[in-house]
């Protein structure tokens, strides 16, 4: 299957590798089952720039988990890359390290200290066996090994600090703790090592909204502070639009279309995810009527032949039901708000 | 756990509320322990009131019975300390009830359990003391070896759940455990000691060589005890070992281990901190039961091999209706038990800091 790439292969040259910390091209995973494989992620294809933070968003099945796993080398069979490349570029200047072909020695080495990641439930994240501050320490001293204990247990402290827990917490068990204090320790837990990228997967999904407004005021204001990237996935597109720098949407394990937060709230292109917009009520706008995407996501071991979408599509054509519509840019793909979008509807106004 | 150099900084540098958090846990967890202690306390005297109260409510006068054959065995009438000795722990009509009962703790507490009928005179204290420490050393040993070996087995094959190594060697030791235990060492006995005669055939250790600690005879200790030994661990790794891998896939698809490796940690501080560590937990619940039933020795190892504990002094006793050694194992087992209980019990509050909260 060729396809035009949003971004032409050669140009990683036009935008200086500093600015971008991850470069995602052509991603694709498939679960190895009985049967015939199932293509959780295909062709996934984005660049994320250094400091930014990309939210992710899609219904359940549509692959934002396994993007997740497949983008930190933590996937367990049976899903298994098939292709594609990440490249992490440090900022350093390094030439950029593609981490699907990385050796395990080479790929811990790169964890925690470039590339963190904060789980969806706090609640299982932490070993419940180890203090809170132990399970700082025995990252922080694999990743420095002449860090003193003592020293990795203040800075232990300190990095609680950081997410107003205070620093005699370190002691506890993490059942000692509130399902928030849990959730912002993990999160404290993804900065020791000092990433330039930081994956979130859902990570306020198991608090409550009051809880869920604090935990992303700190990333915003520790993002403001660190310059660390982010992804963040989630199902919920309301709470991207206030977060996230840009927004890629997923649908049935593709990129539909990636824009920029605003332009995406203000004018989506894709049907899909006006859908997804139209489905939660604006707080300052007189009330409507929510229009939810009606249907439900489709099966990936028998996707249609066309556009995924195409049988819950309200602007449904003919030629959806066939051809595959490719992500194609939309404006200048150089520039900070180019955007892309997989859909017939707009084929017209595409730049060649 | 974790160190005790990084609990001592903080708790002179923050001070106040640290230490009267430390302190307050500390009240706490004494507390769960005093309760279990006194639980404990409870049971353990039940057994020995249900071990005095049971010979009392049998059908005629025991310890008349037992005079009666003590006296036909050894066709004397019996020195007047030993009928007071028996008296004190089967019963004495004509005495009140209350007066045996603190006639009978009494003797417990200077560890009299009665004369052997079969063994006249020799004290039921000292047949159980010459057989304890075989036992502890055969059963004991091997309960801590096969549960070492079955965990380490169980680790590597549930960590590598689906792979060639756990598709066989689960299966196969899943077939091996289920043998029955007899019948592997009747036949281990017969190929190895009988056909092959690398070992021999019943006993503990050389009956020519004198009991003592030094080279020769602990050779012989070692050449005796191979064969029950290997048996015993043949027999009892499998169940270790598949609890243990069970446990192991579970812990595998936790999140803190899936953390652990995105952390970047070494895979065997993953593998044993985070995923045995945790796995090892319902684990060791069972293996202090085990310990618990060492003392009552491996009864069929113990008979097939002729050896020398507790279990073949049971088995005879059995045979031959010598009730106070009967009696004077049975309460030495539940004794065991609940002392291996409580050790349990205390150990688990450390291993798991969840189960300090409840109590």
């Amino acid at each position: 299957m060729t396809m035009t790439r949003t971004r032409p292969g050669d140009d990683t040259a036009a935008a200086t590798p500093s600015e971008i910390v991850l470069d995602v091209d052509g991603l694709s995973v498939e679960y190895a089952g009985a049967g015939a494989p199932v293509r959780a992620c295909t062709d996934v294809t984005f660049q994320l720039r250094r400091g930014e933070i990309l939210g992710v968003v899609g219904e359940s099945g549509s692959g934002k988990s396994t993007l997740i796993t497949a983008l930190t080398r933590l996937q367990r069979p049976p899903a298994v890359t098939t292709s594609g490349h990440v490249v992490f570029h440090p900022q350093s200047g390094e030439p950029g390290i593609d981490l699907v072909p990385l050796k395990p020695r080479a790929l811990r080495a790169l964890r925690w200290t470039s590339l963190s990641i904060v789980l969806q439930s706090a609640m299982d994240a932490l070993n419940p066996v180890m203090r809170l501050g132990a399970q700082f320490v025995d990252v922080l001293r694999v990743h420095d090994r002449s860090m003193s204990n003592a020293a990795a247990w203040e800075e232990a402290r300190r990095l609680l600090g950081l997410v107003g827990i205070s620093a005699d917490r370190a002691r506890s068990y993490p059942h000692e703790l509130s399902g928030g204090m849990r959730q912002r320790a993990t999160i404290a837990l993804a900065l020791a090592c000092r990433p330039e990228l930081v994956v979130m997967d859902e990570p306020t999904t198991a608090v409550d909204v009051v809880m869920q407004r604090q935990i992303l005021a700190q990333v915003l204001r520790l993002r403001r502070e660190f310059g660390f990237a982010v992804v963040f996935v989630t199902h919920d597109l309301s709470l991207l639009l206030e977060l996230a720098d840009r927004i890629a949407v997923m649908y049935a394990g593709r990129i539909v279309e990636l824009a920029s937060a605003e332009d995406l709230y203000r004018t989506p292109l894709h049907p899909y995810t006006r859908g997804l917009r139209d489905s939660f009520p604006p707080l300052h706008a007189p009330v409507t009527r929510l229009e939810g995407i009606p249907g439900s996501p489709p099966d990936l071991r028998a996707l249609p032949a066309g556009c995924p979408f195409a049988p819950r599509c309200p602007a449904v054509m003919d030629r959806c039901r066939d051809i595959l519509p490719p992500l194609l840019s939309h404006g200048d793909p150089d520039s900070p708000d180019a955007r892309s979008v997989a859909c017939h509807l707009h084929d017209e106004e595409l730049i060649p | 756990m974790t160190t005790t150099q990084g609990a001592a900084a903080p708790a002179a540098a923050a001070s106040g509320p640290l230490e009267v958090t430390r302190r307050r846990k500390g009240r706490k967890r004494g507390k769960f322990l005093v309760r279990r202690l006194g639980f404990y306390l409870v049971a353990a005297w039940s057994a020995i009131t249900l071990n005095f109260v049971i010979p009392r409510l049998m059908p005629g006068d025991p310890s008349a019975a037992i005079i009666d054959q003590l006296e036909r065995v050894s066709g004397q009438a019996l020195p007047p300390a030993t009928l007071v000795s028996i008296q004190g722990l089967f019963g004495n009509p004509d005495d009140n009830l209350f007066e045996q009962y603190m006639t009978y703790l009494g003797q417990l507490a200077r560890f009299d359990l009665g004369v052997s009928i079969v063994n006249f005179p020799v004290p039921v204290a000292d047949l159980v003391a010459t057989g304890l420490p075989w036992t502890l050393l055969l059963v004991g040993t091997t309960t801590i070896a096969a549960f070492v070996l079955g965990t380490a087995l169980g680790v590597a094959a549930g960590w590598r759940a689906g792979t060639r190594f756990d598709a066989i060697v689960t299966p196969l030791t899943t077939f091996l455990s289920s043998v029955p235990y007899f019948w592997v060492a009747l036949l281990a006995l017969w190929f190895f000691g009988f056909i092959l005669g690398w070992f021999p055939l019943s006993g503990g250790y050389d009956p020519n060589l004198a009991i003592a600690f030094e080279p020769a005879f602990i050779a012989s200790v070692l050449q005796y005890g191979a064969l029950p030994a290997a048996t015993i661990v043949f027999s009892a790794f499998g169940g270790w070992m598949l609890g243990m891998r069970n446990m192991t896939v579970t812990t595998v698809g936790e999140d803190y281990v899936l953390l652990a490796q995105a952390k970047g940690l070494s895979p065997a501080r993953v593998r044993w901190r985070y995923a045995a560590r945790n796995a090892m937990l319902p684990q060791f619940t069972g293996f202090a039961m085990a310990l618990g039933g060492v003392v009552g020795g491996a009864l069929l190892t113990e008979i097939v091999f002729s050896y020398p504990g507790i279990g073949y002094l049971l088995f005879s006793a059995l045979q031959k209706r010598d009730y106070p050694v009967m009696q004077g194992v049975f309460l030495l087992v539940t004794l065991t038990v609940l002392l291996a209980n409580l050790i349990a019990d205390s150990v688990y509050v450390w291993l798991d800091p969840r189960v300090r909260e409840e109590g």
